[in-house]
């Protein structure tokens, strides 16, 4: 854990009196809707179909017992009594009135949690391997990284009004979790041949109406070099990214358009410019910071404690260990990873309750801490392996078993028209039916690993393009119709996935997709060949054959 | 529109010459910079301080020569969204050392004067007279800073090795 110090905590109670004012001038009519609306946007408040929405953030994915309390708090106190878990390690909250995000924010920031920068044409929230720390084979905390990215993306005065929004992701580790080569700027953690880290650094990913892989910008920036960098590419798009138009803004069309070797060109001369710069960090202060992550003081267990053997009679709890523990980097340890997928669930949905207990589950077993993935799932990375059993049933008691994970009805999908004012199809309903359809577990794991991602409109906050099996809906003369792309994946060997034919109405949706799965079983040449392997290996043509030839 | 300079509203000395009006012969103008760049010799030869008002879609590469003879440069703000002179201000300060007045005009608002004064701006032409009155509550607001520029400020990093050194000095 990142421990906050006097000086994060007075900027963050800074800002939220800041908000204070803010939402006391809008309320007294000092600031219109239009200068208003930057202002609560550069604080995660959206004004939704129904409400305002609130998007906090999890810096990282990493909370604390007591911050995940806090947050259980906000939705009850503030909210409905739950929170939604994104796609970038954020929580929502759907219900907030405009006049009590002041308090909601000073709630917050008593835990050291904030909304800074969670939404608006600025720097958002640092994403980052939600296995930080504890993933064998890492190159180093990434953590450590992400957190002096956060602090310098943080109100930073040349920044805060790019042409849109600009977000950051880093992995440490060979196999991404964090989704690099769909962000702004990815950064890949390694050492080079001196044994010195850095980053690959990556440029121009993204999703949306215009998906683009991010492209290499720089194989090696030295640790010490990164906030410089960082600092000429955002310069370089500050200046030249479009304005124009707003679905051309983003960095990932100036990449596009001036090609990556001009854009690095760019970003190198401005780079060489600043020179020597007070961004480069030095060791003390790079030290600094490390020295505010904790870590827990782990015993030395055995790799198979005894109460695991005993479990392991238990066909229930056996399928969830095999299915939802991970190897941690020290021995008699393992990373637990959390469904927030139940059957006929929305995706991503925790209640204050299930948050509170939560809460109490890491604080018995996971030495206070929780980590946020991209996928909408939540994981407890210190639990000793002797405990699972024990962790697995009071799990189960909460919901927060359900042994899909990395499954097919494993499901990202966006708020969708339920919720969001820009979509033009609902998204969780289709996540839901599809859950029921694959309700089986037996079914599921025969399956393997498959992930479906659905968005309720082109911005693509579900990721559609990069599910091994993506749902986009759209509006067809007023009806709800889904385009199905197979193939995608956000991971180090990312790829758009490709769509496999016509729309189809959104009644036909799961059939669809269980045609798919059926197409999948029968063409894979044995059953690990995984399905986003299968369409690679096949093309799309097979799987477009068997799926439309009765359609 | 009020003028806020070093932290106080006061009167604009630069009057703002439009591109088809005649120069007053002396006193201190504001001129666009189309006007300028098409004769800026004759311009800074004339009695009187001289000003440019430069717009956020131009190098600010071009003004470089000229930067030790100009009174002001006014860095355009269309609309509070668009934030590209905070670039082109860093540049001129910390790039090439220009520290003449760096004025700030459009649309200014009171919510960005904080990250105004960051990137070097010392004179604000305020939209609204509330916020220009409202000043100095408003960039006293924050004590904190996290990341470097050319303001002088020391940043939250440099204050933690400083509290640093002098903790193991005591001990």
């Amino acid at each position: 854990m990142y421990a906050y110090d006097e000086l994060d905590r007075t900027l963050l109670n800074e800002r939220v009196e800041e908000f204070r004012d803010q939402v006391r001038r809008r309320l007294s009519g000092e600031l219109t809707e239009d200068e208003f609306k930057m202002l609560r946007l550069q604080n995660g408040v959206y004004l939704q179909l129904h409400a305002y929405m609130f998007r906090v953030a999890i810096p990282y994915g990493t909370l604390s017992s007591n911050q995940l309390r806090q947050l259980a708090h906000v939705a009850r106190k503030y909210d409905r009594g739950y929170g939604h878990f994104t796609t970038r390690q954020n929580i929502q909250f759907n219900w907030i009135k405009l006049a009590e995000q002041p308090d909601a924010l000073a709630d917050l920031a008593e835990v050291g949690i904030h909304a800074m920068q969670t939404s608006g044409n600025n720097t958002r929230n640092v994403t980052s391997d939600q296995w930080a720390g504890v993933a064998p084979g890492e190159i180093e905390d990434p953590r450590i990284w992400s957190e002096i990215l956060r602090q310098y993306t943080t109100l930073h005065p040349e920044f805060s009004f790019l042409p849109r929004k600009f977000k950051f992701a880093i992995t440490a580790s060979a196999h991404d979790r964090a989704a690099i080569k769909i962000h702004d700027i990815g950064l890949r953690l390694h050492r080079n041949a001196e044994g010195e880290a850095g980053f690959e650094v990556l440029v121009g990913g993204g999703l949306g109406r215009t998906p683009f892989i991010g492209k290499t910008i720089k194989p090696f920036v030295h640790g010490r070099d990164l906030l410089s960098y960082v600092e000429a590419i955002l310069r370089v798009y500050n200046q030249y990214g479009r304005r124009d138009n707003i679905y051309k803004a983003r960095i990932k069309i100036l990449v596009h358009e001036l090609g990556i070797e001009k854009f690095a060109a760019e970003v190198e001369e401005e780079w060489r410019a600043m020179g020597d710069t007070a961004l480069t960090l030095d060791d003390a202060t790079i030290e600094e910071i490390r020295s505010r992550f904790t870590y827990p003081a782990y015993e030395k267990l055995p790799h198979v404690p005894d109460e695991l053997k005993k479990a392991a009679a238990d066909p229930l709890f056996e399928r969830w260990r095999r299915n939802s523990v991970f190897t941690h980097k020290v021995q008699g340890y393992a990373i637990v990873t959390l469904s927030l997928k139940p059957v006929g669930g929305p995706p991503g949905d925790a209640t204050a309750d299930q948050m509170d207990a939560l809460a109490d589950l890491a604080d018995k077993y996971s030495f206070g801490e929780i980590r946020v993935g991209h996928e909408q799932n939540l994981a407890l990375p210190h639990v000793a392996k002797r405990d699972l059993p024990a962790l697995w049933s009071a799990l189960d008691k909460l919901g927060l078993a359900t042994p899909n994970v990395n499954l097919v009805s494993d499901i990202i999908a966006c708020p969708g028209l339920d919720y969001c004012s820009l979509a033009n199809a609902r998204s969780i309903p289709i996540a839901q039916e599809l859950t029921r359809r694959f309700a089986n577990p037996d079914t599921a794991e025969l399956i393997g690993r498959l992930h479906i991602n659905i968005s309720g409109c082109i911005n693509a906050c579900g990721h559609h393009h990069v599910g091994h099996i993506g749902i986009l809906g759209v509006e067809k003369n007023g009806e709800e119709f889904y385009q199905i792309t197979i193939g995608g994946r956000a991971d180090e060997n990312a790829e758009l996935g490709a769509l496999i034919g016509p729309a189809v109405p959104y009644g036909e949706v799961a059939d669809v997709i269980e045609d798919i799965v059926e197409a999948y079983l029968a063409l894979r040449e044995r059953p690990d060949e995984l399905f986003v392997d299968a369409v690679k290996r096949l093309g799309v043509e097979p799987f477009r054959e068997r799926v439309y030839a009765t359609r | 529109m009020p003028l806020v300079k070093d932290g106080k509203i006061v009167t604009d000395i630069f009057v703002h010459v439009a591109d088809d009006a005649e120069l007053p012969g002396d006193g201190a103008v504001l001129v666009s910079a189309a006007r300028f760049l098409e004769d800026p010799e004759a311009l800074l030869k004339r009695a009187g301080q001289v000003g440019v008002i430069w717009p956020n879609s131009r190098d600010v590469d071009d003004l470089v020569p000229f930067l030790g003879r100009l009174a002001a440069i006014a860095l355009v703000f269309p609309t509070f969204r668009d934030g590209r002179a905070y670039s082109q201000a860093r540049l001129l300060r910390e790039r090439y050392g220009y520290d003449g007045e760096l004025r700030a005009t459009g649309q200014v608002l009171r919510d960005q004067f904080v990250f105004m004064l960051r990137a070097g701006f010392d004179a604000l032409e305020a939209k609204k007279q509330s916020d220009a009155e409202a000043f100095t509550l408003t960039t006293k607001r924050y004590s904190v800073f996290y990341q470097p520029t050319g303001d002088g400020r020391a940043t939250a990093p440099l204050r933690r090795l400083q509290q640093r050194h002098s903790e193991s000095a005591r001990s």
